[in-house]
């Protein structure tokens, strides 16, 4: 009589297989897995969840990116296999195909707002951070811009090296400082010396006589204007009065 | 007020073993029990994120998450006649050990088995009374029935269990 209870009570203290709790989590969407992808970039730590990539960084150890995710996302980590379409859409997405999904989960909407614009940059292509700020519908908010791409948990995939300064900075760059960002932006196709020298002398905007219309100078709409009918331009006001209007397409002014 | 998340994620480390235990003695396997076990806490994630703020604070998770996995065991016998053990011995032995162990296993999957191949009702109340431990008074909440009920359903189970049963079962 009493063995059978004995029994019974000795079932209850089965334990739960290895890593029972971190599937449960990862399943809900609470704790993510990473690996390491190689890519254009070189080696790229890619954290995902359910609901898509949740960061990315390159980093020289994987504890060095456990690190980080735990300081900046906070949820637990564990390695694990890629799903199997995951580097396929990697490599997609860097060479300019839109196929990730992401999470932002834990950022801030203003945050999301910037990084979801930003997302919309084309590959080849560079905005200012004023235009974030615009498109966004918070035209004062450049700073906040500036602090919301820093913190971007998923930079590359999340193109933030393609918002620079307008006064020929490349600006910072928190997926590894200015250099980075310059060389990244040259793998693009960007020819960054070349902008760098035009936003020095002031120049920010490309006219073409023929149109009147005025563009962000890497913007592929503009690209296709002959040499002999471009003008340089230094700002809204004068491109206006010289019968310009902005592009529809990169939007420079609202 | 803490997130639903850090709440969730500190009840799974806190109650997974109990919670899989009571799937392995409802189910009488361990991969129904891990099914059990992880729907269970699938389940009770989605109700949390439902609930509010002082309903969560509240919450007896215990009675609760095991209200939620005898409803899961329920649900699935709907579907498919449960699944008695797979007495195979492949499966990945997570306790490694002397033999002793592995004899204990092979008891504890044989008993899990015997529970699994009584009726429902006094399954549910044997499991939640003997292998749990629960107070009658937690089972009954547990199970939403009168306590009365369910001691007359472990009792009945118990019986069965140690093979007592040439009296007839009325069910």
């Amino acid at each position: 009589m009493t063995a059978l209870l004995t029994d019974l009570k000795r079932l209850g203290s089965m334990k739960a297989p290895d890593g029972f709790a971190e599937r449960v989590l990862i399943e809900v969407g609470l704790a993510d897995s990473y690996a390491v992808f190689e890519t254009v970039l070189g080696e790229v730590y890619v954290a995902w969840n359910r609901f898509g990539v949740s960061a990315a960084a390159r980093c020289a150890s994987a504890a060095e990116f456990e690190g980080m995710f735990k300081r900046e996302v906070g949820r637990p980590l564990t390695p694990a296999p890629a799903p199997a379409d995951l580097a396929a859409k990697i490599e997609d997405e860097l060479s300019g195909k839109r196929r990730m999904r992401f999470d932002l989960r834990g950022l801030t909407e203003f945050e999301q707002a910037v990084l979801r614009k930003t997302y919309e940059i084309p590959r080849g292509e560079v905005r200012p951070y004023g235009w974030v700020a615009r498109e966004i519908r918070r035209p004062a908010a450049v700073r906040a811009v500036g602090t919301a791409l820093a913190n971007n948990p998923i930079p590359y995939f999340i193109p933030c090296h393609r918002v620079v300064r307008t006064d020929g900075e490349i600006g910072n760059y928190g997926g590894g400082g200015p250099e980075a960002k310059k060389a990244i932006l040259t793998m693009e196709g960007v020819r960054v010396n070349r902008l760098q020298e035009l936003a020095r002398g002031g120049v920010r905007y490309q006219g073409v006589k023929t149109t009147r219309i005025y563009c962000y100078p890497t913007c592929h709409a503009a690209q296709r204007a002959l040499e002999k009918n471009v003008v340089w331009l230094h700002d809204e006001k004068s491109a206006r009065a010289a019968g310009y209007r902005p592009c529809k397409v990169c939007r420079p002014a609202a | 007020m803490e997130g639903v998340e850090r709440v969730f994620e500190r009840m799974v480390r806190e109650h997974q073993h109990r919670v899989y235990a009571v799937g392995f003695a409802l189910t009488g396997n361990r991969h129904d029990a891990e099914e059990v076990a992880q729907d269970t806490f699938l389940r009770a994630y989605r109700a949390l994120s439902t609930y509010p703020a002082e309903r969560i604070r509240d919450l007896k998770q215990s009675p609760w998450l095991h209200r939620i996995a005898v409803n899961v065991v329920r649900n699935r016998a709907r579907g498919a006649k449960p699944r008695t053990a797979e007495l195979n011995g492949s499966e990945p032995d997570d306790a490694p050990g002397p033999e002793t162990r592995t004899l204990q296993r092979a008891e504890m999957d044989d008993l899990a088995c015997r529970l699994a191949g009584l009726p429902p009702r006094y399954r549910e109340a044997v499991v939640l009374r003997h292998v749990h431990e629960m107070s009658y008074a937690e089972v009954a909440e547990a199970l939403e029935q009168p306590v009365g009920t369910v001691k007359s359903n472990v009792h009945r189970g118990l019986q069965l269990l140690r093979g007592e049963d040439h009296d007839r079962v009325v069910d």
